[in-house]
């Protein structure tokens, strides 16, 4: 009886049921800078591709666009949410081959991930902004 | 689904019905970004400028022409997998479910196909 065993079979518990530790912070980061990336980052990637394929002039619309104070803010918020990713992404490598998973160490890592995150999209935009 | 051992009683349960080959690609497509994308941020420090000259001859040039896109095939096909599990996780409803991928892989295809013609074009020295 394959199908009377799936239905109503027990759900995991939600996140309101678990005490709340950085993993679980980072979960959702990694799930919303991931789908914020690929909406808005790629979107501006298609765009620069695209104004540039264009010609001057369209490049010239993106650059003005992109160099208003909401351009910089959706581009300092796609870089963050690349390097945030990149970090979470890289933290998803490590516990896939099975290490990481200590209390200590997951915690530890997992705050890792955002604050170094947060160090390299303002290091990028150091270097690139005071060159 | 069998009743027989405990892993095929398992199988094909989850919202996904199945996932090691996906659960792969991700990883593989993941990869790909990370060298590639970072690859991009490098050279949009090491560029003299971001101006239309400087950006389009640089980028016409054959190594970034084929490494932007190789960039833009990864992160169309990681993204494209990753929002399938973001839809798989929040749209229950079959009919709705399968509708939000089919737009979505349309999406993915054509985004991913404007971007590397766009590169082919630079790249080819139509603007030039």
């Amino acid at each position: 009886m394959a199908n009377a065993g799936t239905r109503n079979r027990p759900l995991s518990p939600h996140l309101q049921i678990w005490r709340w530790g950085p993993h679980m912070f980072v979960s959702i980061m990694h799930r919303v800078t991931g789908n914020g990336l690929a909406l808005a980052g790629l979107g501006v990637l298609l765009w620069w591709l695209g104004a540039l394929a264009s010609g001057p002039a369209a490049y010239e619309t993106f650059a003005w666009a992109m160099t208003t104070p909401l351009g910089y803010i959706v581009l300092v918020g796609i870089s963050w949410a690349f390097f945030t990713h990149m970090m979470s992404g890289l933290r998803h490598f490590v516990l896939d081959i099975g290490a990481g998973y200590e209390l200590k160490a997951n915690k530890t890592w997992s705050i890792l991930t955002q604050v170094l995150g947060v160090l390299l999209t303002a290091a990028f935009w150091a270097l690139l902004l005071l060159r | 689904m069998g009743n027989g051992t405990s892993i095929g009683r398992v199988r094909g349960l989850g919202s996904a019905k199945s996932g090691t080959h996906h659960w792969l690609l991700q990883r593989f497509t993941a990869i790909g970004n990370l060298l590639l994308v970072l690859w991009l941020a490098v050279s949009i420090q090491l560029l003299p400028d971001l101006s239309y000259p400087t950006v389009s001859e640089w980028l016409a040039t054959p190594v970034p022409a084929v490494a932007m896109a190789l960039l833009v095939v990864s992160t169309f096909w990681h993204a494209r997998l990753g929002m399938q599990v973001m839809i798989e996780d929040y749209v229950h409803e079959h009919a709705n479910k399968f509708a939000c991928i089919a737009a979505l892989n349309l999406a993915a295809f054509a985004g991913a196909a404007f971007g590397v013609f766009c590169v082919i074009r630079l790249a080819l020295g139509a603007t030039a």
